[in-house]
Formats: structure tokens, sequence, C-alpha cells
């Protein structure tokens, strides 16, 4: 295959590897540059407590003064441990049951969301399906399609399909440079479509799944710059990049009555893809 | 008859399978005729074989008052998606000529059961249900048009999911259907879904699973990840029941599993129960 006009020299396949690179900065570590503070709390009040989704309260720190918010992430883990633990940031049902649980108290509290978006895609995994991952993925998106508070959502690495989506509907979305969003891994789709895992980088191409490619299409609504070489290079200048950018997402829809704010978050969604 | 002619026998049957229809389920072979006289279910172990949308649509819609829309949504090569095999508008473009469907999901209005309703079949055979742009753009039309005309909504999913080849725009496609069907069922309006054989991946995972009532046929396959994908998650066989109606209903997932000949008849008394009378009953 052909392979087309390269970005700034990086090829999409690159942008993947910078995705999914260990020292890129994941949802704790931004959350701990970000917040002056972070209370997680737990449990779909169901069955279990993921450890793939991270939720918590957190206060945001800006000149205006202190923003109180809903912290939603998807969550790698740092350690080895922290990885198994984490199934590597594929949340399972009960996760994304966390979520919404607390996005409910958010809305009545009239706290906004903030979300990270950092995952391979939802655990494929039996205990996932018996628990509904369908079923879960499926509820998240009416749900937060229909959640009375604004909400600003950050791909920060990998955007893997429904698993990131499900966290994904909002108001705003931000995405950094070398983050990566797409329907299927660009090795899932040369497996299917080439028949061959390894002409993932030809797939990366196809799928147009760059910040760029993402922004031209009209799936995001701004890139959030990250420094040469990427986001790992510096944890806190694209720490604080992000930092600017939420807030003034933030800063943005608070004042948007909360039916007119639904209404457009629908709007927003129904024109993708819309060629017709 | 000893072993040895069974088995000559058996190599008799063609192998293209031009004659012969092999049950997924159960493996039986099954004549093609008697397969179609039988409604597409196996005779041997009742499994509910796939159906096209229109001969769904003629199973459903009370006779001649089914009138198609949206038939000029068609699909969107956006992406100029060009894979191993060639580019995805002319695979698409041949697709639309050997069925002549325009797109995975055949929508219209009718009436079921004197109930006048929004009715969406998808068909497994445009590109595998797969969710596009155009799919998803006439599940959110047909959702707005059930608001405006206070129709109840039904639709029968069959797909493997999302269509790689439209690219971020098909995932999007399940955040646009699902907040649409949301939307109706906020309206007051009921929202049927009925799974058919197979109801997988993105589809599953947004507007088919949303249903104020699910429910499927027999045996039908039903899930989010692919069985390889999740056997090779976790090191282990997968038992046979894996992902049918049967297991999905047993983890509360699906209100009932109805047999074909019953789909319309549940579906109008569902419609009842909810306060659609008909208009002439």
């Amino acid at each position: 295959m052909a392979t087309r006009k390269k970005i700034e020299n990086v090829t999409a396949m690159d942008r993947v590897k910078l995705a999914r690179d260990p020292k890129r900065p994941h949802m704790m570590d931004f959350v701990s540059r970000i917040c002056s503070d972070f209370e997680e709390l737990h449990g779909d009040r169901l069955v279990n407590d993921d450890r793939g989704l991270i939720c918590g309260f957190a206060t945001i720190d800006d000149a205006k003064g202190a923003l109180k918010v809903l912290m939603i992430g998807h969550h790698k883990g740092a350690t080895v441990e922290e990885n198994m633990e984490a199934n590597f940031g594929m949340a399972n049902p009960d996760g994304y049951r966390k979520a919404m649980r607390l996005a409910k108290l958010a809305e009545k509290f009239r706290l906004p969301i903030v979300t990270f978006v950092d995952t391979p895609g939802a655990y494929p995994g039996d205990t996932a399906e018996a628990r509904g991952q369908a079923e879960a993925i499926a509820k998240s998106l009416e749900f937060f399609s229909l959640l009375k508070t604004p909400i600003v959502v950050v791909v920060t690495g990998e955007g893997g399909s429904g698993g990131a989506l499900a966290i994904a509907v909002g108001d705003r979305i931000l995405m950094l440079e070398n983050a990566v969003y797409s329907v299927i891994s660009p090795e899932g789709c040369a497996g299917i479509l080439w028949r061959d895992g390894a002409q993932a980088p030809a797939a990366a191409e196809a799928l147009k799944i760059t910040a760029a490619d993402l922004k031209r299409l009209g799936a995001i609504d701004e890139i959030v710059k990250e420094p040469a070489g990427g986001a790992q290079k510096s944890h806190a200048a694209v720490a604080a990049s992000v930092k600017k950018a939420v807030v003034a997402a933030l800063r943005e829809l608070e004042g948007v009555p909360l039916d007119e704010l639904v209404a457009k978050r629908y709007a927003k969604f129904r024109a993708m893809g819309n060629f017709y | 008859m000893g072993w040895f002619e069974k088995k000559a026998e058996k190599a008799k049957i063609p192998p293209a399978q031009a004659l012969w229809q092999v049950c997924p389920r159960c493996r039986s072979y099954v004549a093609k005729d008697e397969w179609k006289a039988n409604n597409c279910i196996c005779p041997a172990c009742g499994y509910h074989g796939r159906l096209g949308a229109r001969a769904r649509i003629a199973q459903l819609a009370d006779e001649g008052t089914f009138a198609e829309v949206f038939r000029e949504v068609s699909y969107s090569d956006h992406l100029d998606f060009h894979d191993a095999t060639g580019p995805y508008k002319t695979k698409v473009d041949s697709t639309i000529a050997k069925t002549g469907e325009t797109e995975s999901v055949v929508m219209g209005t009718a009436e079921m059961g004197g109930v006048p309703v929004m009715l969406g079949v998808m068909d497994f055979s445009f590109m595998g249900g797969s969710l596009g742009t155009g799919t998803g753009e006439r599940i959110a039309r047909a959702c707005e048009q059930a608001i405006a005309e206070r129709r109840p909504l039904v639709i029968c999913s069959a797909s493997g999911g999302a269509r790689m080849h439209e690219g971020i725009l098909s995932l999007m496609q399940m955040a646009k259907t699902s907040a649409a069907v949301g939307r109706v069922k906020e309206a007051g309006l009921p929202y049927i879904s009925v799974l058919t054989d197979p109801t997988t991946g993105g589809v599953s995972a947004s507007f088919a699973m949303l249903g104020d009532i699910n429910i499927t046929e027999p045996k039908a396959l039903i899930g989010f990840a692919g069985r390889r994908v999740i056997e090779n998650t976790i090191h282990q066989k997968l038992p046979p029941d894996f992902q049918t109606a049967e297991y999905l209903k047993a983890h509360g997932f699906i209100d009932k599993i109805v047999e074909r000949k019953d789909l319309k008849p549940f579906i109008v008394k569902m419609l009842r129960y909810f306060g659609f009378e008909g208009l002439r009953v």
C-alpha cells in the first residue's frame, strides 16, 4: 500500500506507538498535576469496584478561583501490579456503571465532569460479557448524551473504540497531539481487512486516527499541543497545556443553560457523519 | 450399512453447499429448500437463522403498510478507504448491486396490529450489517420521525458491529444512535429492540441493547467482543452456549426469547400494554 502524506514526518503508526508509550502521562499523572485536591470514590453499588476506570471529585485552581469537578478516567497504572489490577486500562462493565453512578451525583450537585480517555478498548473477557459489557457501554452513551451538566472530554492516549467512547460523549472534545482515537486498533483492522496483523501501519494510515485527522472529520473540537518528542518528555508541560484547555472549556460551558447544553450536545453528535 | 459405506455417502454432499444449509449451531445438514420452507429455522435444534430485511419486514408489518423512508441515505466513503482487497467503494457498490439495498438498515413507517410504528430492520448480507454513517443517519432520522409522529420504535438488529471502512465516524454512530433512541424513550414512546442473529460489537454496545424491551430469537449470537478475542485474552476455551440468546437471558440482559412466529404478536401485545391500541383493532 502507498503510504499517504505524512504530517510533520510522523506516521500514524508512530503516533500509535507514542500514544501507547508507558512513560506517557496517564490519568493519575494529570490529576496530580492539574488538581489541588482529588478524592477517589469507589464501586458501582452492584458487584464491584473496577480499577480500569477511576472516578473522584477534584478541585482545579486557576486565577479565577477553584473549579470543583468530577474526574472520570481510564486507569492504566504505573507499576506492573497496578497494570494487572487495572487490566491495562481496559474497563469492565462495573467501571462504566461506577462512572454513571457518580456522574448522576455530579449532575445533582451541579458539578461539571472532566473525562480522560486512554484505553486499548473495553475489557474483552468472559466475566465482562457475563456482566453485560455491551449493555454498559450502550447505557453510558445514552446516559451521557442526556446528562444535564457540562462534560469536557480529553483523549490523552489511546482512544480504543467503544470502551473509549463510553466516557467520551461530551460538550467539548479535546485531544492530545499524539493521541489516537479509532473504531478499531490498527492491528485488529489489519488482521481482518488485510488478513495480516503486520499490515497495521497501512491500516493506521487508512483509518485516519490522528488528532489532525479527527479534527478535520469533525469528531473532536480542539488539539492540545505536546512538547517536542511527545508528552512523555515533560509531564509538567503537557499537564499545564491540558489544564489550560480544560479550564477554558469549563469556563465557556458554565454559563450555558442546561437544556441548551444538552440540546447542543445532541446536535454535535447528530451532525457527525451526516453527509446526506 | 458399514462405516466405510457411510463415509462414501457423506463424501457425495456437494462441497459448495449449493443444496445444503449447515446449521451453524448444531452442524446438521438441512436441505436448502427445507431450510427456507421452515422460515430459516433449523428443524433439528431450533436455531433461528438469518433472515433478510425484506423477509422480516413482511413478517412484522401489517400487509401493505410498510413505506420505506430515507433510501437516499446511503454509504459515505469520506476516507477514500482502501484495504488489501481494494477500495471500499467498489466493495460496497457491488453489495448494493447484489442486494438491492442501499444501506445495512431498511427503515420505514408501518403498522403493526394497526399501530403506526417506525420499523427498522438490519440486513446482515449488507456489509455484515455493519454500522456505517448512513446506517446511523437512518436510525437517527427514524427516531426523530418517531417522536414527531408519536410512533413507537421497533428495530431489529443483525450486525457484526461498526463499519471500520468509515473510520472514526462509524464509531460516532454508536453515540449518535444511542442518543437518538434515548430521546425516543424520554419522549414517552416505547422502543422495542429485537436482537437477531448475530448482534455484536458496536451495535450490541449501542442502540440494540437500549430497548425498553429487549427481545431475541432462540440461539441467536449476541455479544460485545468476538469469541476468539476473548479466548485469546483469558487463555481458556469458552463453553458452547457463551453469548447465545439463552446465555444473555440467564444473565439478565434480555426480556424474553421469542420464536420467530410469535415475534409480531409479542411486539403488538407489548404495544397494547403501553397504551397503543391501534387504528383498527
